[in-house]
């Protein structure tokens, strides 16, 4: 096995003229919970579009899961989950059945239904999952998708803003569900987030991104430690940055 | 690895094998097929909306031409005549317009996670080909209750039914490919919305749908040979008309329909991807 459950090396993206990924390279160890924070507009899901395959690399290359995102894309599809930015579930299907259509499309065939289940249960979504989604609140349809984006045990876990439009203690679940899918499964975590609160409470390792590129790197509390005492992320934020937070709102 | 321990997922565990792999794919194309039947299990009301315009053609278009004289359909009566045209007019209109609902998906996000699923493209628009003639399905069921309503007489032996489920299910899944193909194209509602008019009236009356092609002048005759929608109408007729005759043969019919869908599955399984840039 690899010894990176994501590495990127040179990664670019480029639209027409505009240059939204300029040069990434990271190394994310296995099992690391690995966050992505920078303004709007920095780049961030560009970044994850190109490493679930989603989008092509204009160039550079990355691995991830052990495989190569260009050439090797299934396999790094069957091992990996995503939970968009955009909300993606199908508004005129039931919870259960937005989760189905992901399960067959992933091939799970033995004890389907059971998984299903299972994944809603852990979402606290059991007692909606025969009601059409276009009747979810959008607290409800982030947590079918993060149910959905777990289905099929993923090695690496995408997850772009995954508590946009959460309320407090909506969020706060989804943490203890990161952080138990990452204790019981190894689960290696890559997620962006406008809460650098969260960023602090859940990541291992956080990287700062702005215009396309990744100014510093690192683990939360050396991170804060090395832009002064009693610094927090908000401050290594701004400092990097140079934008305040107030500024860069939480929606794209 | 950083000391935690990472499992394979679940499939991994299980020998691979030629069975459990075409197993794996028929889930694939099922999991489309059947969102499907249930998105029309939840809002059944389009099933009966879609009912309006055939009515509408076999009723007055029927009616009036029924008492043309000079229109060559073999000895039977105009309005029978129609009936088989207009069932796959109807198929014809409802898959037309089905790549507005993959630009749909795409608006909404669902086809990026379709796409992040390591099911092979051509087993999602498979997939969504099978949905369009499921709701020609449907249809047909309406086609022949009106059919029955206005005293036509159709067959009803098991290999005519049987037939006309074929050609139907065929017949949606060629027209909704390509309509697929066009969506990856123009890539915008809009855009698709001017182009899926501009090719229906074509589609339509350039095949012998409502008239029989001996009628055409030669242009149009030639147009007609190359539209896969007169050989679906020429077998409808066989199957759904007593004492029709076909005008191309069997043969000739099932490798134009089969031809066209394969070319059209591999070029939309090919360009499907691009719908999302
Ligand atoms: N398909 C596209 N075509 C053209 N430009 C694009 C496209 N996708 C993204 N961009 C541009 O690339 C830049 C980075 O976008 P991206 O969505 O990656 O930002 P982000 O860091 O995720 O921002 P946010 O915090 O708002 O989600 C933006 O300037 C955006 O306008
Ligand atoms: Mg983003």
């Amino acid at each position: 096995m690899s010894r990176w459950a994501i590495e990127a090396q040179d990664l670019c993206k480029r639209f027409g003229s505009f240059l939204a990924v300029d040069r990434l390279s990271l190394c994310i160890p296995h099992g690391c919970v690995f966050g992505l924070l920078g303004p709007n507009g920095a780049g961030k899901s560009t970044t994850i579009k190109m490493l679930t395959t989603l989008a092509a690399p204009t160039s550079g290359s990355a691995r991830v899961a052990g495989y190569d995102v260009s050439t090797e894309a299934v396999q790094v599809r069957r091992r990996i989950g995503y939970v968009p930015q955009q909300q993606s579930a199908d508004p005129d299907l039931t919870g259960f059945e937005n989760l189905l259509v992901f399960a067959r499309l992933y091939g799970i065939i033995e004890q389907r239904r059971a998984r299903i289940v299972e994944a809603l249960e852990l979402m606290d979504l059991a007692d909606a999952k025969d009601r059409l989604v276009r009747h979810y609140s959008g607290g409800m349809v982030r947590r079918l998708e993060i149910a959905q984006s777990m289905l099929n045990d993923p090695e690496v876990l995408f997850m772009d803003e995954p508590t946009i439009g959460l309320d407090p203690l909506a969020r706060h679940t989804v943490w203890e569900r990161v952080a138990k899918l990452r204790e019981t499964h190894g689960t290696t975590i890559f997620l962006t987030t406008h809460y650098m609160d969260e960023a602090a409470a859940l990541c291992g390792i956080v990287a700062f991104m702005n215009t396309g590129k990744i100014l510093d790197s690192g683990p939360p509390h050396e991170l804060t430690a090395k832009y002064g005492s009693g610094a927090t992320l908000d401050d290594v934020f701004i400092r990097l940055t140079g934008q305040p937070l107030a500024k860069s709102g939480t929606h794209a | 690895m950083t000391g935690i321990s990472s499992p394979l997922p679940r499939e991994a565990q299980h020998a691979p094998s030629v069975l459990r792999n075409l197993r794996v794919l028929l889930t694939q194309i099922a999991a489309i097929a059947d969102s499907e039947i249930q998105k029309l299990r939840h809002d059944p009301v389009e099933l009966f909306t879609r009912v309006i315009q055939p009515v509408l053609w076999l009723l007055l278009f029927g009616q009036v031409f029924g008492r043309v004289s000079g229109i060559p359909t073999g000895g039977i009566p105009y309005q029978s005549y129609l009936v088989p045209g207009i069932l796959a007019q109807s198929v014809l209109f409802i898959a037309i317009f089905y790549g507005i609902s993959a630009i749909w998906e795409r608006d909404l996000g669902i086809l990026y996670k379709y796409m992040m699923s390591p099911a092979p493209r051509g087993a999602l628009v498979l997939g969504k080909a099978i949905s369009a003639g499921i709701r020609g399905l449907s249809q047909a069921v309406m086609v022949y209750l009106i059919a029955l309503m206005l005293g036509i007489h159709l067959r009803h032996d098991a290999l005519a039914l049987l037939g006309v489920v074929g050609i139907i299910t065929v017949g949606a899944a060629i027209f909704s490919t390509f309509s697929l193909i066009i969506a990856c194209i123009v890539k915008t509602r809009e855009r698709f919305m001017g182009i899926g008019q501009v090719l229906t009236m074509p589609l339509f009356f350039a095949s012998n749908a409502i008239y029989p092609i001996a009628l055409m002048p030669p242009w149009l005759r030639v147009m007609a040979a190359g539209n896969p929608l007169t050989y679906q109408v020429d077998a409808l007729r066989a199957l759904m008309l007593p004492g029709y005759h076909l005008a191309f043969s069997i043969q000739t019919n099932i490798a134009v329909q089969a031809g066209t869908l394969v070319v059209l599955i591999a070029v939309a399984a090919k360009l499907y991807p691009s719908i999302l840039d």
